[in-house]
């Protein structure tokens, strides 16, 4: 189990919504990663103010925890604004807070992000922030109030897994007791296994799954790595050795080099 | 037996066309004033079945690689086989060998290959795919051309009203997203478009660019126009483009020719797609109506195979109805 501002969630595994083959598809990907919290863009299905009606109650009626974000987003305001929006319309004070800052790698922009986190906090929201994996950002968004980090593993959509191997440690290491959920990048059930090994509490995939030849069956295969990745680190993992070490104890030879 | 077919769209004239060809006595209404008021007049009119299959199931695939031969048949001279082009920024190539990856019927191109089928797009692409078997038609041409040919069987068009002007004895529905709320699971899909007019290039066949955010793809028409298409977004609200939808769809046309800069913008778009959970269409029975809807973006690739599979329908209770002697 994680705990995620006080709600004990039994996956570890969050979900996407946004551009699978169909609903039906999606709804099946839903079933078969055995997510509990499934994540919803409000900005670009909104037309308007508006609710994108029949898709919004399909969403709702998958018996899930819904996690609406702020995709799309590229100010401060922007962002609380969108929030207000979908705590209206989803009931839930649970926020995925993105604002975009870089066109190009949809890199968020770490500075109006913590502006937007501090006054959605103020404001009575569970904020969960997408950020960058700067351990500095990290401490300030805690300040503000967050109580989880959604670090970037590469930019999103990429597929292209952690680049950072070394920055994902340290914000473990620095943050022992702040859940911590990798939210981009990730392309492969072995990415996800990776930092779930690294002590990561979850991890967040749409593109990956969404955009597989086989969306649903894609979904299950990261739900077994993400939970072998919880197992390995639970179950404590070796570390590198220069030195070969036989499984079998060598008896009987006399050289020790 | 008599037949009103509800619904001026794409559907609504390809189950005509099927049901006056069978013989049936049909009539066509539409709640709106003409034929243009529907998804079907914004539609881009590829029939791309291969290409489609990129992220639709197999049975658009099935069901699709018909429809060029029924256009043709329908309406001779209106359907051009001159296959789909797909390209990518140099960036974004890694995007073309997901495209073919997940399609068949393609082969692939060079900076040559694409010079020969497009000249106006020498040296701009390094690779392409080419779906040979593809076709595209002008689906305003094609939808007043088939009106004119059912009218020429005697099938009679009333618009403003979906009541029929004499008894029917069977109504298929094709309203299209007028029925979501009312059918089960139907919702809407929105696309936004916008028509580009320039003398300086020529397309001979449809060419859509890939980008891992924004996919889209244009249409040559007749007359220096361009289609350019789609946005997908899950909404049933209708109403004007919405800037950023525009600002995507002219990047990408600029993207792919800098000359699309300078092509005049003559119209934008905006209509809502009607789609089941699955995106493919049925035909369902409810009592006396049958219900045709769910083309979501592929209204002129599968309304030719939703019509024969209405016209069989009401061949097979026709012809139960003269066995037994039971009216409906």
């Amino acid at each position: 189990m994680i705990s995620l501002y006080g709600s004990e969630i039994g996956s570890r595994l969050l979900l996407g919504t946004a551009r699978y083959p169909s609903p039906a598809v999606l709804e099946q990907s839903v079933r078969r990663s055995g997510t509990e919290i499934v994540t919803v863009s409000l900005r670009r299905e909104t037309a308007g103010g508006k609710a994108g009606g029949a898709f919004f109650e399909m969403i709702k009626s998958l018996g899930v925890r819904v996690l609406p974000n702020t995709a799309g987003c590229h100010s401060a305001s922007e962002a609380v604004l969108t929030a207000r929006m979908a705590r209206e319309l989803f009931d839930t004070d649970w926020i995925k807070l993105e604002v975009i800052g870089h066109h190009d790698t949809l890199q968020p922009d770490v500075f109006a992000l913590v502006e937007a986190a501090r006054i959605l906090c103020a404001d009575g929201f569970k904020v969960f922030p997408y950020t960058t994996d700067d351990l500095v950002v990290a401490e300030r968004l805690l300040e503000a109030g967050c109580q989880v980090l959604m670090p970037w593993c590469a930019p999103i959509g990429s597929a292209i897994g952690p680049v950072n191997i070394m920055a994902l440690k340290a914000m473990r290491a620095h943050f022992p007791d702040v859940p911590l959920i990798v939210d981009a990048g990730i392309g492969r059930p072995s990415h996800a296994a990776m930092v779930m090994e690294l002590g990561y509490d979850a991890v967040l995939l749409n593109t990956a799954v969404a955009g597989a030849g086989d969306p649903a069956a894609m979904a299950e295969a990261f739900a077994k790595a993400i939970d072998a990745g919880r197992g390995a680190w639970l179950a404590g993992l070796l570390e590198p050795r220069d030195l070969a070490v036989p499984s079998t104890p060598v008896i009987g030879k006399a050289v020790f080099s | 037996m008599r037949i009103l077919v509800k619904g001026a769209g794409v559907a609504g004239l390809a189950v005509a066309h099927e049901l006056a060809s069978s013989g049936f006595a049909v009539e066509v209404a539409d709640v709106a004033p003409s034929i243009e008021a529907g998804a079907s007049w914004l539609a881009g009119g590829m029939l791309a079945p291969w290409c489609e299959r990129e992220s639709a199931d197999e049975r658009v695939l099935t069901a699709g690689r018909t429809a060029t031969g029924w256009w043709d048949a329908a309406l001779p001279g209106e359907v051009i086989r001159n296959g789909t082009l797909v390209v990518a920024p140099p960036r974004d190539t890694g995007e073309l060998a997901r495209f073919a990856a997940r399609t068949s019927g393609h082969e692939w191109l060079d900076e040559d290959g694409i010079a020969a089928l497009e000249p106006a797009l020498a040296g701009r692409f390094r690779k392409g795919l080419f779906f040979r078997d593809e076709a595209h038609l002008d689906p305003r041409r094609a939808l007043n051309a088939l009106q004119r040919s059912l009218q020429a069987k005697g099938v009679r068009f009333r618009f403003g009203t979906d009541q029929a002007g004499s008894d029917s004895d069977r109504v298929v529905d094709c309203i299209g997203a007028a029925g979501i709320g009312r059918i089960k699971g139907l919702r809407g899909v929105r696309g936004e478009m916008l028509y580009l007019e320039t003398a300086e290039l020529a397309l001979s066949r449809p060419v859509r660019l890939l980008h891992p955010r924004h996919s889209i793809y244009v249409v040559p028409r007749v007359g220096g126009r361009f289609m350019v298409g789609a946005t997908m977004i899950e909404s049933e609200v209708g109403g004007d483009p919405s800037a950023r939808s525009i600002m995507e769809l002219l990047n990408a046309a600029y993207t792919l020719h800098p000359a699309f800069g300078e092509a005049r913008v003559i119209e934008v778009g905006a209509g809502i797609r009607p789609a089941f959970p699955d995106n493919f269409p049925r035909v369902l029975r409810a009592g006396n109506v049958l219900h045709v809807n769910g083309l979501y973006r592929h209204g002129f690739l599968l309304a030719p195979a939703m019509a024969q599979e209405v016209a069989r329908m009401v061949a097979a209770s026709d012809v139960k109805q003269s066995m037994t002697g039971v009216m409906p």
